[in-house]
């Protein structure tokens, strides 16, 4: 089975860090939000795959015994996609800003940071 | 307490009383120094005590373990050199101190000045007491870094701005140079200790790296000692009050070097290739630090390029190694740091009290300032080299030891009576032309010098004079065993103010003969060598800017390249990186994963799942408007929410489906709101590689976890966690127990994290439109206002 999950990770990368190449902001967003979902299930399968037991310990028991599926990993993941659903919220506002005071979508074009044509910095002591 | 360590207590003291100098400064102003001048003086005495020891032959050494794994101690070495440069640092300091009382006074940053003058001292202390390595260099560059400070000390100025920085670029790059190849030196005998080191002598001179640590060690104490052509940053480094001119610039810090090329004689010395490169660099020094002298109109100007020529004088002797030669640079860097400290004090007093230190606008001081007027002549008389002062003496020795009639001294020796003639004319052009001849008006009303200022330079002064009378008590204590550690063998001093009949005396009186002819037609020489100055043009100062201009501009070159500007560029390079480093290490390494076994008996709807997400993920490629892109990153999202569910992680789905709920909410109410491009479009050229690293990138990710999971897998902590989650949690659900306890720090990092960010947002939309404009343009008008 993890022969086919490498297979679907690597195609979430793949479409992941094409859409991150974009020059377009919407498009690196959009990038971001499938990046959160590859390297979850990369350490999903890393973690290895047990199906449809959840880690939970039966009334009455005092650990878990028998298959289950890794909790660990499903702890990480847990923690991982709040943190990637808050940085996906902040970097659209600041897309949404960015666009609202630059109008333009295109990195290229966003140049107040580093311009184009930058002044020498000064060259006495 | 016992004298290792009142050694240690010495060796700080120093950097203590820098600390509290700013504090007595402002409670006691100017007359602070006379509390401050005590620690030189404690230091001194301290040091004082050695000397029965030292001259009975005996060599002191102490400290305290370091870092013992890597063979590093702090320990120190006290023998017959580096007890004359600590009476000479703490001696001189003492009365620099007191000097700068006085030249300073009402001054409103002395107490920093006296700190940094105190804090140089400390360093200047541990630099000629240190017996390792590493000791050495960590005081070799805190001179330089307290020389930095004290040259840019008037910060106003630009060319003190400049000139700081120069002397920190050279000396603190030789500094480097030298670290290497103290590092060479330790490689080939495993040694980290001068003390230790003298018997490895013969073994590191047959050494293959010889010349390597050789020419390194060059670089470090050429900068130092302004060696040419390293010399432009001294006489740029007289932007320094006077001072640090007299302490840093002329008694003591440059003549580090040469303290270095004289602790190293006996160990690298004695080598065809020491005995031609510092006999060749002293003496194009020498000749060329006191033709540039001639030049100068400024006393301290005049003082710089002489000391840089004494500089020279002194690598020379130490170059040429032999009994005479040694005995001669013993001689002569005493009498040297005594006579120049104290004419460039007077040169200070000058300057204070006339308003200007310009040779052709002074004149007539005698009756205004005759105490300062003595102290002057009597200085000069010993660096002219007259009787009956100490310079004197060294100058008789200096011809001795030229006075062999092989061709190279013979050369040597007609290059060393042009400089001391030039040394001689400069040295009486500033002890007499501005006394003598008619008064001159100058800036301030001239009137004699309090006593703060001229105790130093009169104390110096007589000490030159009394060195002489008392040679044989001078050479017993000092001469003789700082000659036997230069050699690294016993030696002992005997010239004195008698004069023996010979070549030296010859050679003295020819010197003295010129010198005057020099003195008489200075300003003849001064025209000539400012056009012979003029015609060449280009000298290292003005190559020193060139050099900074060309870093600079080499630095932005490389800076706009490597940051483009372009969020597009820098993508691309880390996802190339992350492929090739995902690629290329496991076949480096052999680590690549076997032939992948694709189940056949895969249920159909996880197949069916698993479709639907690659469904969704190229839909959101490919969508043609921005709201098919929208639903279609729902569409995965929602796909990878169920292969959770179906593997045994219900919790992590209901959380994936609200956050992709939430994310496809989000983005379709700000993405309607805003006049996208539509969709995605790349020319075919920016399409082809972005897929070529995409596919790397993700074939990189695949082979990775092919790889991981072909490995054996370790439980230990999942076992645990399904162990204890009940017997100490309490709690059944393992995956909540290790989120909001066994974890529970981390959850809390992560609420942080989340809240942060809803602040950031906040924020965000809450700044209206157009009002970092506005806010730019407020903070521009209150800079104009």
């Amino acid at each position: 089975m993890e022969a086919w999950f490498a297979l679907l990770v690597g195609i979430f990368f793949t479409v992941a860090v094409y859409l991150m190449l974009s020059k377009f902001i919407i498009r690196v967003l959009l990038g971001v939000a499938v990046l959160g979902n590859a390297v979850n299930l990369l350490i999903f399968t890393g973690g290895r795959l047990t199906r449809d037991v959840p880690p939970v310990i039966t009334a009455g028991a005092d650990a878990l015994g028998g298959p289950a599926a890794n909790a660990l990993p499903q702890a990480l993941i847990l923690t991982a996609i709040v943190i990637s659903f808050s940085f996906f919220a902040f970097l659209l506002v600041l897309a949404w800003r960015a666009y609202e005071d630059l109008s333009t979508d295109n990195t290229d074009e966003m140049r107040v940071a580093e311009p184009v044509k930058e002044p020498m910095p000064p060259l006495g002591y | 307490m016992d004298v290792a360590a009142l050694t240690f207590l010495a060796l700080s003291l120093p950097f203590v009383a820098a600390l509290v100098a700013p504090v007595l400064t402002r409670f006691l102003g100017h007359n602070a120094a006379w509390l401050l001048a005590l620690v030189p003086v404690a230091t001194f005495v301290h040091f004082l005590g050695f000397a029965p020891e030292i001259a009975a032959g005996e060599v002191v050494t102490g400290g305290y373990a370091w870092i013992p794994s890597f063979n590093v101690s702090f320990s120190w070495l006290i023998d017959g050199l580096s007890l004359t440069f600590a009476l000479l640092i703490s001696g001189i300091g003492t009365l620099i101190v007191l000097y700068s009382g006085g030249y300073l006074k009402g001054h409103p940053h002395q107490g920093r000045f006296l700190s940094f003058i105190l804090m140089f001292m400390g360093s200047m202390q541990g630099l000629v007491l240190s017996d390792s390595f590493l000791m050495l260099f960590v005081f070799w560059e805190l001179t330089s870094i307290t020389s930095f400070l004290l040259i840019g000390f008037d910060h106003g100025r630009e060319a003190a701005r400049r000139a700081a920085l120069q002397a920190l670029v050279v000396t603190g790059g030789g500094g480097l140079s030298l670290l290497a190849g103290l590092l060479i030196l330790w490689n080939v005998s495993g040694i980290t200790q001068f003390s230790l080191l003298l018997s490895f002598g013969t073994e590191l001179r047959e050494s293959p790296f010889y010349l390597a640590a050789l020419l390194l060690v060059l670089g470090g104490a050429f900068t130092k000692s302004a060696q040419f052509p390293f010399h432009f940053w001294l006489p740029n480094a007289m932007e320094a009050p006077t001072p640090v001119s007299a302490y840093l610039h002329s008694a003591t810090m440059v003549k580090a070097g040469v303290y270095l090329l004289m602790r190293l004689n006996p160990v690298l010395g004695d080598t065809p290739e020491w005995q031609f490169l510092l006999p060749l660099f002293g003496a194009a020094t020498l000749v060329s630090g006191a033709a540039l002298a001639v030049r100068q109109t400024d006393l301290k100007l005049m003082l710089a390029y002489t000391t840089m020529a004494s500089l020279g004088l002194l690598v020379l002797l130490t170059g040429l190694g032999s009994p005479h030669a040694v005995e001669a640079a013993a001689l002569y860097l005493v009498a040297h740091a005594l006579f120049k400290g104290a004419l460039f004090m007077v040169a200070g007093i000058i300057d204070h009290e006339t308003g200007s230190r310009d040779l052709t606008r002074l004149g007539g001081l005698r009756s205004a300032m005759p105490l300062t007027f003595a102290v002057a002549l009597a200085a000069a008389l010993s660096m002219g080299g007259l009787p009956p002062f100490f310079g004197f003496i060294a100058k008789e020795e200096i011809y001795e030891a030229l006075s062999s009639f092989d061709r190279r001294s013979m050369v040597f020796a007609g290059l060393t009576v042009l400089g001391n003639a030039l040394m001689f004319a400069v040295a009486f052009a500033i002890a007499l032309k501005p006394f003598l001849g008619p008064k001159v008006e100058t800036p301030r009303h001239a009137h004699e010098a309090p006593v703060l200022l001229w105790l130093g330079p009169a104390i110096l002064a007589l000490k030159g004079l009394s060195f002489a009378l008392m040679s044989g008590l001078a050479h017993r204590v000092i001469s003789s065993p700082m000659s036997s550690a230069i050699a690294g063998e016993p030696r002992t001093v005997v010239v004195s103010l008698v004069p023996h009949i010979g070549v030296p005396l010859i050679l003295s009186a020819v010197t003295l003969l010129i010198g005057i002819v020099f003195y008489l037609n200075l300003d003849r020489l001064r025209a000539v060598m400012a056009l012979i100055l003029a015609d060449i043009g280009w000298g290292p100062d003005r190559g020193f800017d060139q050099f900074i201009r060309g870093l600079l501009r080499f630095a932005v070159a490389i800076t706009r390249r490597l940051q483009s500007g372009r969020l597009d560029v820098y993508m691309t390079v880390v996802f190339l990186l992350i492929a090739v480093v995902l690629l290329a290490t496991p076949v480096r390494y052999g680590e690549l994963p076997r032939a992948p076994f694709f189940a056949a008996d895969v249920p159909a709807h996880e197949l069916a799942i698993m479709a639907i997400a690659v469904a969704g993920l190229f839909a959101v490629v490919l969508a043609a408007d921005r709201l098919t892109a929208i639903v279609s990153l729902g569409i995965q999202g929602f796909a990878v929410a169920v292969i959770f569910l179906l593997y045994g992680a219900p919790d992590l789905s209901f959380t994936q489906f609200m956050i992709e709920t939430l994310s496809v909410v989000v983005l379709a109410l700000v993405m309607t709101r805003l006049r996208l491009s539509p969709s995605d479009h790349r020319p075919l050229r920016q399409k082809l590689p972005d897929s070529m690293i995409a596919l790397a990138c993700g074939l990189g990710f695949g082979l990775f976890l092919l790889r991981a999971t072909g490995a054996p897998f370790d439980a230990t902590l999942t076992d645990f966690y399904n162990l204890y989650s009940k017997s100490i949690a309490h709690g059944a659900n393992v995956v909540n127990v290790i989120i909001v306890d066994f974890r529970g720090t981390d959850t809390l990092g992560e609420i942080a994290v989340v809240m942060i960010t809803g602040l950031a947002i906040l924020s965000l939309v809450r700044l209206r439109a157009g009002s970092l404009k506005r806010g730019a343009d407020r903070s521009a008008a209150e800079e104009r206002v």
